[in-house]
């Protein structure tokens, strides 16, 4: 377990020391130049805001969590399912593929206002909605992708065992896809953190990060909204790692094989 | 058509038998290819044929018909006493190809399963004919390695130990040792000749290397493009036992010159250009 986690571990570091030297830079210039609140927060302002409010931080935190959350697990579960549908029928694919990229082109925020429109805009539903869109079009492009690109040589193989459809699913499309699945939560996870904090945005309840960030700024409590942020970018790491911790425990041996060939 | 069920009925027992055999690619357009016209071939149980010609003489392509991996346009392929299709479907023969083409996500031992896998043999025959396998092509410790810890050489023995797990009468192999370089290569040829030795395996081997083809083969049949056809089909006979001295025997290299001329001759007798595509090593 350890080994299949220092990767990860070894990976951490160098990112943690430039954010430490990024934060002294910023630290040393508002200090340095003397500047005021309201232009830029020093790092150690927003650190006693972040401690003070930890509670209402931490609170908005698993609201915005829990949607994105849930967009993620449904997003990926219907990419899914729709990449498998997609690639056993050709009719449906041609059916889809150019509706999704349609519908992939409308900027996220439309959507977020229709959704609050048909739903309680009280409710939670059009955030994970939102979510659950954009993870859906992740999942469904890589997983699609995973399940057709068979290398010719297998597929020769797999016809000269007199394997049926449902064999060259099972044993070859399937395990082909798994990489490419793991590749889109990699890219999906952090997107749907800040999908949910963008959701926020367009009304409804006031109780998540992006809701939180716009009304402490708002109010000219920029320490507090920097502390908002801070907390909005420590959610997004921890999907991000929840996603690598998750690939490198799956996948043994990692994803940089020599293909051969 | 009568004449194609009379001969299959007299001749049962061949490995692999072809008659009158044709494949034109894109017919009826302006791109038309005859890739294969009227080849006849009979393969005995126990021989090693190689097939050998510049590229575009459709050897890869009598290969894959043989293997009815692609349907022919005219004549008939019988393998083992079977049509092509029926001895596909109940996999009378085993095929390995240029790149070995191990599935990554599976280990060594678990690769050469999955033949009997699709066969539907249970787990505990399966492990057992692997390591069988494994031993004959002397990887015994490897078992649980993943394709991509192993070299070009290793993946392409893996990839025959496969072809061979459900002891298939008959091996069908495209250019199997193509991408190998030239002392792995000389070996593995050693290697191919003990192994099917061992399991009196009948060999139908494309390759375009004059030595490879003369070393490995009791036949040797010439090819040559446009259209793709059978030219010449030369006897190697160089024993049973073939071994170092024999790559310095004058009687391979005689063979060597017989086949390069051949070859030679098949470019000159009807296209009048010189030949190429062929590799002299």
């Amino acid at each position: 377990m350890t080994a299949r986690l220092s990767p990860v571990l070894h990976a951490l570091w160098p990112p943690a020391l430039l954010g430490a030297l990024l934060l002294s830079l910023w630290q040393a210039m508002v200090r340095g130049f003397d500047l005021q609140p309201y232009f830029l927060v020093a790092p150690t302002d927003i650190w006693v805001a972040l401690t003070d409010n930890w509670s209402n931080v931490w609170e908005a935190m698993q609201v915005s969590g829990t949607n994105a959350a849930f967009g993620l697990l449904f997003g990926t579960i219907a990419g899914v399912l729709m990449s498998f549908l997609l690639s056993r029928f050709r009719i449906a694919d041609e059916l889809v593929t150019p509706m999704s990229i349609a519908i992939n082109a409308i900027p996220a925020f439309v959507l977020v206002s229709v959704f609050n429109n048909m739903f309680s805009s009280t409710s939670e539903v059009p955030r994970r909605l939102m979510v659950t869109l954009v993870v859906f079009f992740v999942v469904l492009v890589n997983v699609a992708k995973g399940l057709r690109q068979v290398e010719p040589v297998h597929a020769e193989l797999m016809r000269s065992y007199a394997a049926s459809g449902w064999d060259v699913m099972r044993k070859v499309r399937i395990p082909n896809a798994i990489p490419f699945l793991f590749t889109a939560l990699r890219i999906s996870a952090p997107l749907a953190v800040i999908y949910a904090y963008v959701s926020e945005y367009f009304g409804g309840a006031q109780n998540g990060l992006g809701s939180r960030i716009t009304s402490n700024i708002a109010n000219s409590k920029n320490a507090v909204g920097w502390a908002y942020v801070a907390g909005a970018c420590l959610l997004g790491l921890g999907f991000y790692l929840i996603a690598i911790v998750v690939e490198a425990v799956a996948t043994p041996g990692g994803r940089n094989r020599n293909r051969e060939g | 058509m009568s004449e194609v069920v009379g001969m299959s009925a007299v001749v049962g027992m061949r490995a692999v038998e072809v008659v009158g055999l044709g494949k034109v690619f894109n017919a009826g357009k302006a791109s038309q290819v005859d890739a294969l016209v009227d080849i006849n071939l009979a393969v005995e149980p126990g021989e090693f044929i190689s097939l050998i010609g510049p590229s575009g003489c459709g050897k890869s392509t009598l290969l894959r018909l043989i293997a009815n991996l692609t349907e022919p346009s005219s004549g008939a392929v019988t393998v083992n006493g079977k049509p092509a299709k029926q001895a596909r479907l109940e996999q009378d023969y085993g095929m390995a190809f240029q790149q070995a083409g191990l599935f990554e996500w599976r280990t060594v031992a678990k690769n050469i399963e999955l033949p009997l896998e699709l066969k539907g043999w249970d787990r505990s025959k399966r492990r057992a004919r692997a390591r069988e396998m494994l031993e004959l092509v002397k990887l015994s410790d490897f078992a649980d390695h993943m394709p991509w810890q192993l070299s070009g050489g290793m993946q392409q023995r893996i990839a025959i130990a496969r072809a061979l797990a459900a002891h298939p009468p008959i091996l069908l192999m495209d250019e199997p040792f193509g991408a190998l370089d030239e002392m792995t290569r000389e070996h593995m040829q050693a290697e191919l000749l003990r192994i099917c030795a061992e399991t009196k395996t009948t060999v139908i081997f494309v390759t375009h290397s004059i030595p490879e083809a003369v070393y490995l083969s009791t036949r040797v049949v010439v090819m040559s493009p446009r259209p793709g056809r059978i030219t010449d089909i030369i006897d190697v006979p160089l024993g049973a036992e073939r071994d170092l001295d024999t790559r310095e025997s004058g009687d391979f290299f005689g063979k060597i010159t017989e086949v390069r001329e051949a070859l030679r001759g098949a470019e000159y007798g009807t296209a009048g250009h010189a030949p190429k595509g062929v590799d002299d090593r």
